[in-house]
C-alpha cells in the first residue's frame, strides 16, 4: 500500500475529498455572507436557516410535488429567495439605518423562528434525500473510489462561485452593486433604484444559501439543525478571510475545508476547533483577515 | 450600541423633588419581596431566576456600558460551572472556595478570548467571541473531566463556610440572594467608577476615546474581563443550585438567551437585564410542560425587540413620562 507522511493514500484522499465537499459548502455560504454584507451591512446569521430550508424544500417538492432532483436544484433556491426579499422588505430593510449589531440580532431571532418552526413539524431526526439516478455510483481514479454525486458537489459549487464572482466583476449589474457598496446615495442620485438592489442581494445571497442547501441534501441528511452549527464554522471562515473580497471568501471557504479534512487524517481530536484555532492565529497576526483590508 | 443609534429626546419632565426617596423605596419593597418570595413560590425557580438575572446583568456590563456584543458569554457562564462543579465534587472544595474558582476560571477564559475578539469591533468582534465560544464547546464535549454528554451529576451543595448546610433549600435561596445582591452592588460601582465612565466613552465615541489620550484597548480587555467574572459567578452558582453542569450551559443557544434577556428588558440599565431574565426564565418555565418548542417564542421576541422597541420594557418605562418623574435614567 502507498502511504504519505505514514498514512495510506487511499485514507489521505478520501478525507481530502470530504474537506473539499465540506470547503465547497464553506465557499458557497461564506460567498452569500460576504456579498449580503458587502451592501446590506448585515450578517446573515439566518445565513445557516436559508440554506436548511433550501434543503427542507428539495426534499418537501420531492415528496409532495413529485419533483425531482435537478427542478428543485433551480426551484428550491428561487423559492428561498422570494422569502428572502420579503422579509428584506418588510423587516430588515427597517434596520439599516441602525447600529448594523441589530441586523445582527434580527437575523439571529428569525434563524431561531425558522428552525424551531422546521423542528415543531418535522423533529429533529434527519430524514435522507437520495442522490438523482444519474449521479449515483462511483469511478475509480487508480489510487481512490470517487462518488459521483460528491465530484459533481465540488464542480458545481464552483461553477456557481465563479459564476457569481462574474456577475459582480463583469456585468452592468454588478457593477452598480459595487457602486453602491462605496457610496449609496450617489449611486441613487444617478437614478439607480437601491432599495430594489439592496432586496435583490438579500435574495441572491440567501439563494445562495438555498442552492447549497439543495447540494448537501444527498450528502449530509435534510434536518432542521443542519444550517445552525455549519452558521458558525462559515463565521470563522469569513473572519479568516476578511469580508472585504468575494474572491477572498470563496477561496478561503474551500481553502480551510481542506485543512479541516486533513487536521481529520493527522489529528482527528483537533479536527472540530482547527479552523476556530486558524481565526484566532490570523486575528493575532493579521487582524483584518487573509484578504481584507485593513478597516 | 444603544445610545449611538437611538437619539433620546431631552428630558421635559423634570424629576421630583422626592424621586431619590421613592427610587430608595421602591428599591426597599423589591429586596423585601424577594426575601419573602420563597414561601410563595417554588424556591428553585427563585434560584434559577437569580442566576439567570446576575448572567444577563454581566453581559449587560460588556454590551450595555461598552458597546460591545459579546455571541460568546455562555463559554464563560457554563465554563465556570463546569470548574465549580469539579472543584466541588471531585476535590472536595467547599462551595465558596469553589465558586471562586469558578469565577477565576472564567476571568482567565474572558482574559484569553478578550484578547483575541478586541483586535476586531462591532460585527466582527460578536463573530469571533462566537467561534472561540463555540471552539470552547468542543472543548468541554470532549475533555475529559466535564464527561462529555453525561455532564458533572450529582454535585454536592456542601456547607458554606464549614457552618450554613446548603442542601436546605432556604439556606440556599438566601445564599443565592446574597450572592446577587453583591454582584449587583459590583456591577453599580463598577459601572459608576471612573473606569465605568472611559468605559461609557469609548461606548459613545471611540476614536475621540483614543485621541484623549486612553488606551482603549486595555480598558475594552477590562471590561471583558470583569464580565465574564461575574458571569461565571453566576454560573458557579448556577452549577451548585442544579448540583449539576452540562454541555447545556456552554451552548450558543445560551449565548443567545443571554442576549434576548438583556435586550427584552432594556440594554444599558441596572434593572433591563433582571427583568428580561424573570421574564425569559418564567416563560421557559410555563412552556416547559407543553411540546411547543421555546426556540420558535424566542425567536420571533427577538424580531419584535430588534424591530419595534430597541429600548426594551425597562428602558421604554424610564423613557416614559412616569419613569423621567421618578428620575430614572438610562445609562446610569
Amino acid at each position: 500500500m502507498v502511504m504519505i507522511f505514514g498514512i495510506p493514500v487511499q485514507a489521505l484522499m478520501g478525507q481530502l475529498l470530504v474537506g473539499l465537499i465540506n470547503g465547497s459548502f464553506y465557499a458557497l455560504l461564506s460567498l452569500g455572507l460576504a456579498v449580503i454584507f458587502g451592501l446590506l451591512r448585515v450578517i446573515n446569521f439566518a445565513h445557516g436557516a436559508q440554506y436548511m430550508l433550501g434543503a427542507f424544500t428539495a426534499l418537501l417538492l420531492l415528496t409532495v410535488g413529485g419533483i425531482n432532483y435537478w427542478l428543485a436544484l433551480l426551484l428550491a433556491p428561487v423559492i428561498v429567495g422570494v422569502l428572502a426579499a420579503v422579509v428584506e422588505r418588510t423587516m430588515l430593510s427597517r434596520l439599516y439605518k441602525l447600529d448594523h449589531l441589530y441586523g445582527l440580532l434580527f437575523t439571529f431571532g428569525l434563524a431561531l423562528a425558522i428552525e424551531g418552526t422546521f423542528r415543531y413539524f418535522f423533529g429533529a431526526s434527519g430524514k435522507p434525500y437520495a442522490p438523482p439516478a444519474q449521479l449515483t455510483g462511483a469511478v475509480n481514479l487508480g489510487f481512490m473510489f470517487l462518488p459521483i454525486y460528491r465530484g459533481w458537489v465540488v464542480l458545481a459549487s464552483l461553477a456557481i462561485c465563479i459564476a457569481v464572482w462574474l456577475l459582480i466583476e463583469k456585468t452592468k449589474l454588478g457593477a452598480y452593486l459595487r457602486a453602491a457598496t462605496e457610496n449609496p446615495v450617489l449611486v441613487q442620485a444617478f437614478g439607480v433604484n437601491v432599495p430594489l438592489l439592496l432586496t435583490l442581494t438579500y435574495a441572491l445571497g440567501a439563494g445562495l444559501a438555498g442552492f447549497a442547501g439543495v447540494l448537501a441534501a444527498p450528502v449530509y441528511q435534510v434536518s432542521p439543525l443542519m444550517g445552525s452549527n455549519l452558521i458558525i464554522i462559515v463565521f470563522a471562515v469569513v473572519v479568516v478571510g476578511g469580508m472585504g473580497s468575494i474572491l477572498g471568501a470563496i477561496v478561503t471557504g474551500y481553502m480551510l475545508g481542506v485543512v479541516e479534512g486533513l487536521t481529520k487524517v493527522f489529528y482527528p481530536e483537533a479536527s472540530n476547533i482547527v479552523i476556530f484555532v486558524i481565526m484566532a492565529i490570523v486575528l493575532i497576526l493579521r487582524p483584518a483577515g487573509l484578504f481584507g483590508k485593513e478597516a | 450600541m444603544s445610545a449611538k443609534s437611538e437619539t433620546v429626546a431631552p428630558d421635559h419632565v423634570a424629576a421630583h423633588p422626592r424621586a431619590g426617596q421613592v427610587r430608595l423605596a421602591l428599591v426597599a419593597v423589591a429586596l423585601a419581596g424577594l426575601l419573602a418570595a420563597p414561601m410563595f413560590l417554588y424556591p428553585i425557580f427563585l434560584m434559577k431566576l437569580l442566576a439567570f438575572a446576575l448572567f444577563a446583568s454581566a453581559f449587560n456590563l460588556l454590551l450595555g456600558y461598552t458597546g460591545l456584543l459579546s455571541f460568546g458569554h455562555a463559554a464563560f457562564f457554563g465554563g465556570a460551572a463546569y470548574f465549580t462543579a469539579h472543584a466541588v465534587k471531585v476535590w472536595g472544595w467547599p462551595p465558596e472556595a469553589g465558586i471562586l474558582l469558578g469565577v477565576a476560571g472564567a476571568a482567565a477564559l474572558g482574559l484569553v478570548i478578550g484578547a483575541i475578539a478586541i483586535r476586531r469591533q462591532g460585527i466582527y468582534f460578536a463573530m469571533i467571541t462566537l467561534a472561540l465560544s463555540q471552539m470552547f464547546f468542543f472543548f468541554c464535549l470532549q475533555a475529559p473531566f466535564t464527561h462529555g454528554e453525561d455532564g458533572i451529576q450529582s454535585v454536592p451543595r456542601g456547607h458554606l463556610f464549614g457552618l450554613i448546610d446548603l442542601s436546605q433549600t432556604l439556606n440556599m435561596y438566601y445564599f443565592v440572594l446574597a450572592v446577587f445582591v453583591i454582584g449587583l452592588l459590583v456591577i453599580r460601582r463598577f459601572v459608576n467608577s471612573p473606569f465605568g465612565m472611559i468605559l461609557k466613552s469609548i461606548r459613545e465615541n471611540e476614536q475621540r476615546a483614543i485621541s484623549l489620550g486612553y488606551s482603549v484597548q486595555r480598558y475594552k480587555l477590562g471590561a471583558f474581563v470583569m464580565s465574564a467574572a461575574l458571569a461565571g459567578l453566576a454560573g458557579g452558582v448556577k452549577a451548585l443550585i442544579f448540583q449539576f453542569a452540562t454541555l447545556t450551559d456552554v451552548t450558543w443557544q445560551m449565548s443567545g438567551e443571554v442576549i434576548l434577556m438583556t435586550l427584552l428588558g432594556g440594554i444599558g440599565t441596572l434593572l433591563g437585564p433582571i427583568v428580561g431574565a424573570g421574564l425569559v426564565v418564567s416563560l421557559q418555565n410555563f412552556l416547559a410542560t407543553s411540546d411547543f418548542p421555546v426556540t420558535i417564542i424566542t425567536g420571533v421576541v427577538f424580531m419584535i425587540c430588534v424591530l419595534l422597541f430597541r429600548r426594551g420594557l425597562v428602558g421604554e418605562f424610564f423613557a416614559s413620562k412616569i419613569g423621567k418623574r421618578l428620575g430614572f435614567r438610562a445609562e446610569s
